[in-house]
């Protein structure tokens, strides 16, 4: 063995072209399969795509970092499904281009967090999170407020996760500028748009609370407050489990 | 420095230097109304000051053949520098981040202070913008020495240091921005990696492009580190970056995996980052840069062989560790396990081959500090890998994952490992390229390395405390079988343990800085040339015709 190693060391080229063998084998082995295995993902057929007003606010979330301290992974342990909820599926993601599993809780999991508070605590607590919870290690994000949020080009966005493999009709793409806006303004005549495209549990509502302009806050809320909701699959599991 | 290049090659940085200039201006055209236009006139811009230098230097005279006779390390000096100036700011940055968990207020509520948009600023700033300079500059130098070959020519090294600088500018700018991938470690956008992989190919052939002129038959151990962190480190990047942009005037891109794949995919690029990146280069420098300190050989030839295949083969299974519990399928999250405790086999022949190779030369160690900082960072190798394995076991993992017990254990390898091994590399190296005979202060070289010591221990045990504390709360029950305490009840006991890791942050910059200092000084300070500088040259040509260089 030493005295192939003796030849190899002499060849550079030799030397190249084992490295890359020997160092794509673990990868090819791991990696691949997930692709082709059935069961890695989970079928949901109840599970739908983000809206553009909440890709807009994931966006949002990993322009700022957020993921750096939230994961978006509950383990299969006990005092996590107790803490937060039933385990994450794999199939919970599948539209998630990148996933944020996140790696880090300097803040709580908020695999669940859709549905738990009311817009109103979001915004209240985004604004300034010591306002609400005073040991609160999480930046004020003021600026969300302030920020108009950028709409014009969200059928390009939907039509580049397309292209990625996301289900987005060509409806959809067409509407995403309407759907952004009507989602955050319901009782303006794009609202209806949204529930006829994403569903009827869709949540329209008036993120921030104003009506006459539409904020980077009303994007985050909504992605906040679709967090663990795109599929049932994750509840319907544990309760199978139950009975 | 621009004396140095030929006319020709002067020719050919100056088309480059327009090319980068026009796809600066390019981006910024097709960008407008987006943060792509921002980071487009910073590249034309990076570029015309690049211009500037070389239009000031490009009427000196043609440099003097006698240069075949010397190896070629104007790229080393600016590398070092260049690595120096993104260590001491991507530390600074690194203690304010720390800070802001401590006193979260410090934001000033601009969103470019805040938490998430800094912190990625400083995990580059440090591992590429610090790191790999320094990888890039000690491996131009490791390289020629160990081949006793000149570089192949004056051009290529340039455009990979600078245009590797340019990556890590358009990165570090781009967070303030908020322009992210939010892939941990390859946060960078579609463009910025696509240029990456540029410089990359150059990195390469330059590497093998020597070695095809080496005057030594064999190719010895640091090289094949050196070269196993190019070509994997491409690897890697090219795989876990494959994205599709919103448009081709977005910054913004998609990735092409999602989810469980996507996890997977990122975390098999953000481990073998630190393996290929973190590790498999700085092996190359403590293989070099040791040995040469203490005046001792390598200790154990089979044993090189070994770790480096082991370390080569076996890290790339590792990742999964990464995902233990979570929905990636169990098989996969077995396997990481098994080859990350496997793992702990070559690591350990690594950092003990280097310990072993200090027999008979410890009264070195004893009264040079800059050999000291090579021991240290060979015994938080060792650490900073037994803890790694010892983490990476499925039962270990569910504490320690999601708390600060990992960052404790990447700031072991960070600041023990990876910045001890640069820092008594550079210290090495600098009276070397400056043909100087010795640094401006042996005094400060101590103090910088108890500064960087106790920096280290301070930081490393305030996140083993508060990581285990808060994994334990996490889990903990009371008698009613409910969980007994609230999220926030973890932060508020975390809350001296952040402090008291910003000091011991604030400990090691400090140290870095000193560091800055003594090294500026010693080039700076005119000194007498050390005569030993005069043997530290390439074989002699056999005939004046073998002048000619590769590629011409």
């Amino acid at each position: 063995m030493f005295n192939f190693h003796y030849r190899l060391e002499r060849n550079a080229m030799g030397l190249v072209l084992a490295i890359i063998v020997v160092a794509s084998i673990g990868g090819l082995i791991e990696i691949a399969p997930l692709f082709t295995i059935d069961e890695t993902v989970e079928d949901a057929p109840d599970m739908r795509v983000y809206t553009p007003l909440e890709l807009a606010g994931r966006n949002i979330y990993i322009r700022e970092g957020c993921y750096a301290c939230h994961s978006q992974m509950i383990r299969t342990l006990r005092d996590e499904v107790e803490r937060y909820g039933p385990y994450s599926l794999a199939v919970e993601s599948k539209y998630d281009h990148p996933m944020l599993w996140g790696s880090k809780r300097t803040g709580p999991d908020i695999a669940r967090l859709g549905g738990k508070y009311s817009n109103e605590w979001h915004v209240a607590h985004l604004y300034n999170p010591r306002d609400l919870v005073p040991e609160s290690k999480m930046p004020a994000y003021r600026w969300l407020l302030r920020n108009s949020l950028e709409i014009d080009d969200l059928g390009e966005h939907l039509a580049a996760m397309r292209a990625v493999g996301v289900p987005y009709t060509d409806e959809m793409i067409e509407n995403a500028t309407a759907d952004a806006y009507g989602q955050a303004n319901p009782d303006s005549g794009q609202a209806a748009g949204v529930a006829e495209r994403y569903g009827d549990a869709t949540n329209v509502s008036l993120f921030d609370g104003k009506p006459e302009t539409l904020t980077e806050m009303d994007a985050v809320v909504a992605y906040l407050q679709i967090l663990g909701r795109l599929t049932d699959a994750a509840r319907q599991a544990e309760q199978a489990k139950v009975e | 420095m621009v004396a140095q290049l030929t006319a020709l090659e002067r020719t050919y940085a100056a088309i480059i230097l327009v090319v980068v200039i026009c796809v600066g201006v390019a981006m910024a055209v097709v960008g407008r109304g987006d943060l792509l236009a921002v980071h487009g006139w910073i590249v034309a811009a990076y570029g015309m000051a690049v211009m500037v230098v070389l239009l000031r230097g490009i009427d000196a005279s043609e440099p003097w053949e006698e240069r075949f006779r010397e190896y070629y390390d104007d790229p080393t000096r600016v590398g070092i520098i260049l690595s120096l100036i993104w260590g001491v700011i991507a530390m600074a940055v690194g203690v304010w981040v720390a800070a802001l968990l401590a006193w979260p207020d410090l934001t000033f509520d601009a969103a470019w202070a805040s938490f998430g948009r800094l912190r990625p600023v400083h995990t580059s700033g440090v591992i590429f913008g610090f790191g790999g300079n320094a990888l890039i500059a000690t491996s131009f130098h490791v390289l020629q020495r160990t081949t006793r070959a000149r570089l192949p020519d004056q051009l290529s090294p340039w455009f990979v240091l600078l245009g590797y600088n340019l990556f890590c500018v358009m990165a570090a700018t781009g967070y303030f921005m908020g322009m992210t991938q939010s892939k941990e470690y390859a946060e960078p956008e579609w463009y910025a990696d696509l240029w990456l992989v540029v410089v990359w190919v150059v990195y390469f052939l330059i590497y093998i492009r020597t070695l095809a002129r080496r005057r030594e038959p064999h190719i010895y151990v640091a090289n094949w580190y050196y070269m196993a962190f190019i070509l994997v480190v491409a690897i890697l990047h090219i795989v876990n970056n494959l994205a599709v942009p919103v448009s081709i005037g977005h910054a913004k891109s998609y990735a092409l995996f999602s989810g469980v794949q996507d996890a997977m995919t990122q975390w098999w690029y953000g481990h073998n980052a630190v393996a290929f990146f973190l590790t498999a280069g700085f092996l190359g420098m403590l293989y070099y840069y040791l040995p040469k300190r203490a005046g001792r050989p390598i200790y154990s030839y089979r044993m090189s062989i070994i770790s480096f295949w082991g370390i080569t083969f076996m890290y790339m299974w590792a990742g999964s560790h990464h995902l233990h519990y979570t929905a990636l399928p169990h098989w996969v999250q077995t396997l990481g396990m098994v080859f990350s405790l496997v793992l702990l086999v070559p690591s350990w022949a690594s950092a003990g081959n280097a310990l072993l190779t200090l027999n008979g030369a410890w009264h070195k160690v004893r009264d040079d500090a800059v050999l000291r900082f090579m021991m240290l960072a060979a015994i938080f190798y060792g650490i900073a890998t037994f803890e790694g394995s010892f983490m990476a076991i499925r039962a270990v993992n569910s504490l320690s994952h999601y708390t600060d017990w990992t960052v404790g254990h990447v700031h072991a390898g960070a600041l023990g490992w990876v910045a001890m091994i640069t820092f008594g590399s550079l210290y090495a190296l600098v009276p070397w390229m400056w043909k100087r005979p010795a640094l401006y202060s042996a005094k400060l070289v101590e103090v910088h390395f108890w500064l960087a010591l106790s920096g280290t221990v301070v930081y490393v045990f305030s996140m083993w405390n508060s990581g285990i504390i808060q994994g334990l709360m996490w889990r903990t029950y009371d008698q009613n079988g409910t969980l007994a305490y609230s999220f926030l009840d973890t932060l508020v006991a975390m809350h001296p343990y952040y402090i008291a890791r910003t000091f011991g942050g604030l400990l090691f910059l400090a140290g870095a800085v000193v560091a800055f200092y003594n090294v500026w000084m010693t080039i700076s300070r005119p000194a007498p040339i050390d005569e030993g500088a005069a043997a530290d040259l390439p074989v002699e040509p056999p005939a004046p015709r073998a002048w000619a260089q590769a590629g011409e």
